[in-house]
């Protein structure tokens, strides 16, 4: 049923119709608004069957979920920036646990200088954490990643973290397809554990791990973030034949088919690429807009297959490697190693600084670019601020 | 049950130590040290956890020696359901453990949550606290060895004043861990008004496992902090570990006592309180403060600490006067 919703709002709700047994809630700009939203439907029995734990910090809020989950119960709970790097240790243990916990990521710049706006330097900080990381698009694909996620998590045995772009997604009204209870039962049937604190059959998890046998662990785990990109994809397509919305999978083209340029980008910066690349098409141009919404496991052959006739790809990404440059693009870079292509780093909208359409269509009409490029970047500032380092030792 | 004919199991109220049939929680072949009062205590109130929940009790433990000497993959000595998670989160992980056992109505399977006194005084404090806080419900135990052992004998905040420690290294006029006199656990839990805190010590199985049984089957978050010497960490032989244990109790340094919603309902009286150097010299990391640099400042100090603990927790004497 269609609502006009807060993405917050239609996140909780989403997620209350995945039935989790334990919510842990702690509160950080953007993402409090879902944790709140699922507090209402539990106290209003919208939600039944489900303790919600209000925590003592991000750590308490993941490590709850970790316990929940290795009992047995569906947990669920969301952070942003500062949040994700003060809870980073139990992030990698949830997945070295193999607890298919789904994480809301409200996307958030990390600190100093403290900054409440969206980009997306927290995901990256836990990009190589052995988690599978969705990134929506808009509030309604933002909402139904969350049924993907615990679908596909649970297939796995592995968590999930759900990317929304903080404030952009998580306030914006919008409208919605909250879909009925019915059909989310039957798309996402009760957890299963692979192994759980049984009495009757005791088991040790996260038992110390030798030299002997820690690289075949950790070897497992990439092979099964590989194998996870059939079932991310296969999800999908069950999915859309079950709620008649494409949603998910690894990623999305939009625009002109074997266009030239391909702007490559992650989350809801689609949507104002999308408008650039019709507009600069109409005007002539030959350009396609590809969103990456599997980040992690990364879908290379996907991606390289659908770049493989491009000419230049320009990479939009919201966040930066400092000493080194772009993120995405490097990976981008690595996956079409050997491809006659360009790959243009474009560092945009940290912070939450503005990213608009004719900012983006003057930087794609460019001949040529810088090796990386600050789009929006006030040179009047820089040039008043940048002294240059004296290259001697002393 | 028969009586059999040595130590302990000569009295009417055995200890599930003595039972022929004991659960073995925790089973031998791990690899703590010769003489460990941590391995030693896990396994008595782990053992009467068992038998007084009829074996339904799940184990969360932080990481520190007794996770690391447990379970080295593919070895394993719990006999129970037992989950490692990280050093500070072991109180937090457990209370997901508990809410989960409760929408899945086990809630007669018990929660324990484990650690050292690193685990739960210094980096697990927030987690600790918050458990408490919310009336969780899991019961901690602290093995408190007072100081980081499995990282090679470093300063923790329960460390006792004036303790030789990797870290605080007696130097001169520097006679070790001059700061504070380590934090005092069992006081942080009961100012949080849980249903029950206590503290007991390896030396006396009998209280521990009495404490433990009450402990277990009380609803919301309960507390218990164990004094377990460490051979290694404190430089005594390693025969001795429920003499020294003995010995702090009886110098007052380690009061055994229970509150319950943070008033003190009980204490253990020690009639004729030793002078604390009976318990600090067969010591190595007190070994400073005796000889020929021996500081009597540092003893007062200790003593007095000792003294205080006798009279706040009526420790000589009928403590209901």
């Amino acid at each position: 049923m269609l609502y006009q919703l807060e993405g917050s709002h239609a996140i909780a709700r989403t997620v209350a119709l995945c039935r989790p047994g334990v919510v842990c809630a702690y509160p950080i700009s953007p993402q409090t608004h879902i944790l709140e939203g699922l507090e209402e439907l539990i106290r209003g029995k919208k939600l039944e069957n489900c303790e919600y734990l209000n925590v003592e910090s991000e750590m308490g809020a993941l490590s709850v979920a970790i316990g929940g989950e290795a009992a047995g119960v569906r947990s669920y709970t969301a952070t942003s920036s500062q949040g994700l790097l003060y809870m980073i240790e139990a992030v990698y243990n949830a997945s070295g646990l193999e607890l298919p916990i789904v994480m809301t990521l409200g996307n958030r710049a990390l600190g100093a200088p403290i900054n409440i706006w969206n980009d997306h330097s927290d995901a990256m900080s836990a990009r190589d954490a052995g988690w599978i990381m969705f990134f929506a698009e808009t509030n309604q694909e933002a909402a139904d990643l969350h049924i993907l996620a615990f679908k596909v998590a649970e297939k796995v045995h592995c968590p999930v973290i759900v990317n929304v772009d903080g404030f952009i997604l998580t306030h914006a009204y919008d409208r919605v397809d909250i879909p009925s209870q019915d059909k989310v039962d039957d798309f996402l049937p009760p957890y299963a554990p692979k192994a759980s604190l049984d009495v009757n059959h005791p088991v040790a998890i996260g038992t110390m791990v030798p030299p002997e046998y820690f690289m075949e662990v950790r070897h497992l785990a990439h092979r099964k973030q590989e194998d996870s990109l059939a079932v991310i994809e296969c999800t999908a397509h069950a999915f859309e034949k079950k709620f008649g919305r494409n949603s998910g999978g690894l990623l999305r083209r939009y625009g002109s088919p074997n266009a030239d340029t391909v702007i490559v980008a992650m989350g809801s910066v689609a949507g104002t690429i999308k408008d650039a690349v019709d507009e600069l098409n109409q005007e002539g141009g030959q350009f396609e807009e590809l969103s990456i919404i599997c980040y992690r496991p990364f879908p290379a052959e996907a991606l390289r297959n659908s770049l493989k006739n491009a000419k230049r790809i320009i990479v939009v990404e919201k966040s930066l490697a400092v000493g080194i440059g772009g993120i995405l693009s490097r990976e981008v870079e690595l996956t079409m190693k050997g491809c006659d292509v360009d790959v243009i780093t474009v560092v945009a909208g940290l912070g939450g600084r503005n990213i608009t359409k004719s900012m983006l269509k003057e930087c794609f009409n460019k001949k040529s670019h810088e090796k990386i490029t600050f789009l929006g970047l006030r040179n009047d500032i820089i040039g008043k601020q940048y002294v240059p380092i004296n290259g001697d030792c002393c | 049950m028969s009586h059999l004919t040595i130590g302990n199991r000569l009295e009417k109220n055995v200890t599930a130590q003595s039972m022929y049939d004991r659960s073995n929680s925790l089973t031998s072949g791990h690899r703590a040290c010769q003489g460990c009062g941590e391995a030693l205590a896990a396994r008595c109130i782990l053992d009467a956890a068992y038998i007084a929940t009829d074996g339904k009790v799940a184990v969360i433990n932080a990481t520190g020696c007794l996770e690391v000497f447990s379970c080295v993959y593919p070895e394993n000595s719990w006999q129970i359901p037992w989950l490692h998670s990280l050093f500070g989160n072991a109180p937090a992980v457990a209370t997901g453990v508990a809410a989960a056992f409760k929408r899945q109505g086990k809630e007669n399977v018990r929660v324990i949550a484990q650690g050292g006194d690193g685990a739960l005084a210094d980096i697990g404090m927030g987690c600790l606290s918050g458990m408490f806080d919310r009336n969780d419900d899991v019961l901690c135990v602290c093995y408190d060895n007072q100081a980081y052992m499995n990282t090679g004998v470093q300063r923790s905040g329960a460390t006792p004043a004036f303790s030789r420690t990797a870290t605080t290294l007696p130097t001169g006029d520097y006679l070790g861990n001059d700061v504070q006199t380590g934090k005092n656990l069992p006081k942080i839990a009961m100012a949080h008004g849980i249903p029950y805190v206590a503290t007991a010590s390896v030396s006396n199985i009998h209280d521990l496992e009495k404490k433990v049984a009450k402990a277990i089957h009380l609803k919301g978050a309960r507390y218990l902090h164990v004094h377990v010497p460490c051979p290694l960490g404190w430089g005594y032989p390693t025969s001795e570990t429920i003499k020294v244990a003995r010995l702090a109790v009886q110098c007052g340094l380690f009061p055994l006592f229970e509150a319950e919603r943070g008033k003190v309902i009980k204490s253990t009286p020690i009639n004729a309180p030793l002078k604390v150097e009976e318990y600090l010299k067969g010591q190595r990391r007190f070994a400073h403060l005796f000889g020929k640099n021996a500081s009597s400042d540092a003893l007062i100090t200790l003593q007095n600490i000792a003294d205080d603990n006798i009279r706040e927790y009526a420790l000589v004497g009928d403590p209901n006067e």
